[in-house]
């Protein structure tokens, strides 16, 4: 073959790369001309990252500005799909401890744009997070997420009133007041914390950011820093709160104490508590599990929601009725034989060998049941239904903490719609001394003890500091009554015989009623009987008693005498009040 | 022999001179944006280095347009067995990179003896084939197969550097077809390829390392496994196709820089490039390596006697098979075999071989008159 041929032959191989040249032109024009523009969102999107970064949620003091909550971080492992290589799936599995095939689920959701993260590990320990984040650059998509959470500097103190943070419900994700919440931020489930999430919770930032294939933040593009949250200012006192709770030992029972003059809440507890830690971390099953059927219910909100029958702390009413409808003075007396007959039946006093003749102050002082079934007898129901609701039993106080129980004050039209039977002068003597029909919460009892202090104005239970008191009612009873009522219940507490005298302090002068209120009609010896059958016991209170400055209300669920079990309680809690601020920022020091 | 003679410069084949010396600067440009590191004090000295290749590859071409090309053709078969030796050596010492063994270091020097292999084969080739009289029929191509190519195949699978075997086959039978084969010989040599591709295939899968299979995998459906196997493909798309027309203009590339493109400086460089010039510059260089290829041709028709003319065929089959595989690899219209761009891609040992071979290349044009010498 002639070397002419062969150099022939060289055009044709020219024909072909030209035209090989062509289609690489063909291709060319397609991907940059007639794609273009989406390669460029695509180029774009590839090297951007949106990270929303949560707001510093409000910080919710005590009314002396002792912090009661502090904003931890909380930490997640998420992953962007469209980043993630699915041949690394083992080894991340390996290293963020989750199964393999929970993994891969939670990755390839369907319904889920590939550039959201996907969350695959919330709750992570600052260990798991520098573990994570140092073995991050193998695992082009991995990030770490924060999500502003709360620690509970009290612990389960207050738990009930503080309340805690949750995932938002399902509900809370389609209600438009969440509407600028993003998806897995915590936002406020119970207590203060959802009362008041709106101001606390702030509005998240965003910040863009430029990265490279392994994920590396290379500059900020864009930053909208987020706003934190509102402090708040609770009108609770944080020593009161914390002596209190543990003066509980966490026997079931409730405490709210308000300040008088004008109705903010002072000390709020719900005993058992719990940890409300455990839920900002994001509560486990099986924790949840055994709160949830603990038998001593530790989420029943008892201050609101659980109602006891007064025993004798509601002769304050009797008498406050008695002196005001002129039924009784404070001279008349009655003759105590450690009890009486009324055709049938007959009602005892507590101390079966009675009292002897007593007029109103030793009645009081010494609690005794026959002076206040002869005080009922001349008042009649109705009349102790008045006096009862002028100082706001009966019906919910109006706190802003949650659902109220109503309680139960009886009269005869009453009886009549509900049992469709006429009202018996036996049950007038029964509910006299607080038991039978009537019942009462605990928060009623507060507000009732604390309007008794400042001369008969029923505030509604508030829990900012400084809000406005709202003024739900004047019992409008005279001075000289209340003086006389204010008088004889400082005497229970600080005369020889007085039931109270538990609560006799030495740092203030503290006024107050017990009650022991019967759980089961038939009185039997307290000792032989097993817990559930024992009486409720109670103790009103208010100090000091010339110029009262806190007044409550405290119950121990089958403590039996209200003197003995309840009334120290009170005393703590108002000693604890009493209290240089100086020495309530010390009392947080060692609670932290 | 460095005697200037004026008849040598008045012939001197400056247009490929001066086309790949255009597209070596282009080159170390587009390797210095693919490099940078955004956010960091300290930057890549890659394309310093590739500078320097540049020079000493300047040198190494004026070096091999000094002499007349007659003089490879003596040094043919020593030249062949030297090379074969080395590429031996990469086998049992060489140094790994990419999971395959292609370097030998010496001294500060890594450099891949197959990057040169190619060029003593297209010589060695060259040289058989002018010796031959008429059109190769079968049993020449036999003895031509077993005698020059089979081992080298061979050694060049082992390493393995499937990209260049494979350009090597091509550069052997476009070599042979231009030399001339017997009609028989070409219908025996596709119907061999056609009936043995199953086995061959099959022999040729179970015997690729995995990171072969995905590429193949991913150049059937690259959108299998977007953030998988078909990674490189479609992030090479996403960046020639995000320079649109007129590109988003040099440094302002984002795709290389931030890693999104692997092999950014070396088997990807033109996907580099076309993010930053968009259509507009990459037609410019495609037309630099047109011009480039078809000067070569026409030093093909141009050569003086039948062993330049087989060089500067076999070194112009070379430029364009690397040049179309390449691109189009980037484009996703033809597997990633992992070969580079001639004179774009980092890389210093094939830098060097390039400019050699267009200094050989040179060398044919300015002296394809006869009389002269």
């Amino acid at each position: 073959m002639s070397i002419e041929k062969s150099q022939g032959k060289v055009r044709i191989i020219g024909y072909i790369l030209v035209a090989g040249f062509a289609i690489i032109l063909v291709r060319l024009w397609q991907l940059q001309v007639l794609q273009g523009s989406a390669f460029r969102r695509i180029s774009e999107s590839n090297r951007l990252r949106v990270i929303g970064v949560p707001a510093p949620r409000g910080i919710i003091f005590d009314r002396n500005r002792i912090p009661l909550v502090k904003n931890v971080p909380y930490f997640c492992a998420s992953l962007i799909p469209s980043e993630f290589n699915s041949a690394n799936l083992p080894s991340l599995a390996k290293l963020l401890n989750v199964g393999e095939a929970e993994l891969g689920n939670r990755i390839h959701r369907t319904e889920q744009s590939p550039f959201t993260p996907v969350r695959l590990k919330e709750g992570l320990s600052i260990k798991e997070v520098s573990y994570i984040e140092a073995r991050r650059s193998d695992f082009p998509g991995l990030i770490i997420e924060i999500e502003a959470s709360r620690g509970y500097l009290l612990g389960s103190t207050g738990a009930h009133l503080i309340g805690y943070l949750g995932k938002m419900t399902p509900k809370q994700s389609n209600d438009p007041e969440f509407r600028d919440v993003p998806p897995n931020a915590f936002v406020g489930q119970w207590g203060v914390e959802k009362l008041f999430d709106k101001t606390l919770r702030g509005v998240a930032g965003q910040k863009v950011i430029e990265v490279d294939a392994l994920g590396r933040e290379i500059r900020l593009l864009l930053e909208k820093p987020p706003v934190k949250g509102e402090d708040i200012t609770l009108s609770i006192d944080f020593a009161l709160q914390s002596e209190a709770e543990k003066a509980f030992q966490a026997r079931p029972g409730a405490l709210v104490a308000l300040k008088p003059d004008t109705g903010e809440i002072l000390g709020y507890i719900s005993s058992p508590s719990f940890d409300p830690n455990k839920f900002a971390k994001g509560i486990a099953f099986d924790e949840w599990e055994s709160l949830s059927k603990d038998t001593h219910l530790p989420m029943l909100n008892r201050a609101i929601q659980s109602q006891y029958p007064p025993g004798s702390t509601f002769k304050i009413i009797m008498a406050i009725a008695g002196l005001e409808e002129g039924v009784i003075t404070d001279s008349s007396k009655v003759d105590c034989r450690g009890g009486i007959s009324y055709g049938k039946w007959r009602f005892g006093c507590w101390r079966k060998g009675g009292h002897g003749s007593v007029s109103l102050h030793r009645a009081l002082v010494e609690s005794c049941d026959v002076y206040f079934y002869d005080v009922g007898k001349r008042l009649g129901i109705d009349r102790i239904y008045k006096y009862a609701t002028k100082f706001g039993l009966g019906k919910e106080t109006g706190t802003p903490l949650g659902v109220e129980r109503r309680g139960l004050i009886p009269n005869t039209k009453w009886k009549m719609e509900t049992k469709k039977a006429q009202w018996f002068i036996g049950e007038t003597f029964v509910n006299s001394i607080g038991q039978g029909y009537v019942s009462v919460t605990p928060v009623q009892m507060a507000v009732m003890m604390s309007a008794v202090s400042n001369g008969g104005k029923v505030y509604r239970p508030t829990i900012l500091k400084g809000a406005s008191p709202e003024l739900v009612m004047n019992a409008d009873v005279k001075p000289e009554t209340i003086e006389t009522i204010k008088e004889y219940l400082k005497g229970v507490v600080n005369e020889s015989g007085g039931t109270g005298g538990v609560a006799k302090s030495a740092v203030t002068v503290i006024g107050g009623k017990t009650g022991t209120a019967q759980v089961v009609g038939l009185r039997k010896d307290s000792k032989f009987l097993s817990e559930k059958f024992r009486d409720h016991a109670w103790f009103v209170a208010f100090a000091p008693v010339d110029k009262p400055e806190v007044a409550m209300s405290v119950l121990v669920e089958h403590g039996g005498h209200g003197g003995s079990t309840a009334a120290p309680i009170a005393k703590k809690a108002i000693e604890a009040f009493m209290l240089p601020v100086e020495k309530k920022r010390e009392l947080t020091n060692v609670q932290n | 022999m460095f005697k200037i003679d004026r008849r040598l410069v008045q012939n001197f084949d400056w247009l490929t001179f001066v086309t790949v010396i255009a597209i070596s600067v282009i080159g170390i440009m587009t390797v210095y944006s693919a490099t940078r590191q955004p956010g960091e004090a300290s930057q890549s000295p890659l394309f310093i280095k590739q500078s320097i290749w540049l020079v000493i590859g300047l040198l190494g071409l004026i070096a091999f347009v000094s002499f007349d090309y007659i003089w490879l053709s003596r040094i043919a078969v020593p030249a062949y067995v030297a090379g074969l030796s080395l590429l031996i050596i990469v086998l049992v010492s060489g140094k790994t990179g990419m999971g395959a063994q292609r370097w030998i270091s010496l001294g500060p020097l890594a450099f891949q003896p197959s990057e040169f292999f190619k060029l003593i084969f297209i010589i060695m080739l060259s040289q058989y084939l002018s010796l031959l009289r008429g059109v190769v029929d079968i049993v020449g191509l036999l003895k031509i197969f077993f005698v020059i190519a089979f081992l080298p195949f061979v050694l060049l699978v082992k390493q393995p550097d499937l990209g260049t075997a494979i350009v090597v086959s091509i550069i052997f039978f476009s070599m042979l077809l231009t030399k001339g084969l017997q009609r028989k010989a070409v219908v025996l040599v596709v119907i061999i390829g056609l009936v043995s591709l199953p086995f061959l295939g099959n022999i040729m899968w179970t015997g690729l390392k995995d990171y072969q299979k995905n590429r193949l995998i991913a150049f059937i459906d690259p959108e299998a496994d977007p953030s998988g196997i078909g990674y490189h493909i479609n992030q090479s798309k996403v960046a020639i196709g995000s320079g649109e027309i007129l590109g988003k203009g040099f440094l302002n590339g984002t795709q290389g820089p931030f890693r999104f493109l692997p092999e950014r400086h070396t088997d990807f460089i033109f996907a580099v490039f076309a993010e930053e010039w968009g259509f507009a510059g990459s037609l410019g260089l495609l037309s630099l390596y047109l011009l480039l290829i078809m000067q070569g041709l026409d030093t093909v028709r141009k050569a003086k006697d039948e062993f330049g003319m087989m060089l500067a065929a076999g070194i112009t089959f070379m430029f364009s098979v690397y040049f179309f595989v390449n691109i189009g690899m980037t484009l996703g219209i033809m597997p990633v075999v992992g070969i580079p761009l001639p004179f774009m891609s980092y890389g210093g040992t094939a830098l060097l071989s390039n400019f050699i071979s267009a200094g050989v290349l040179i060398n044919i044009r300015t002296r394809r008159f006869s009389l002269f010498y």
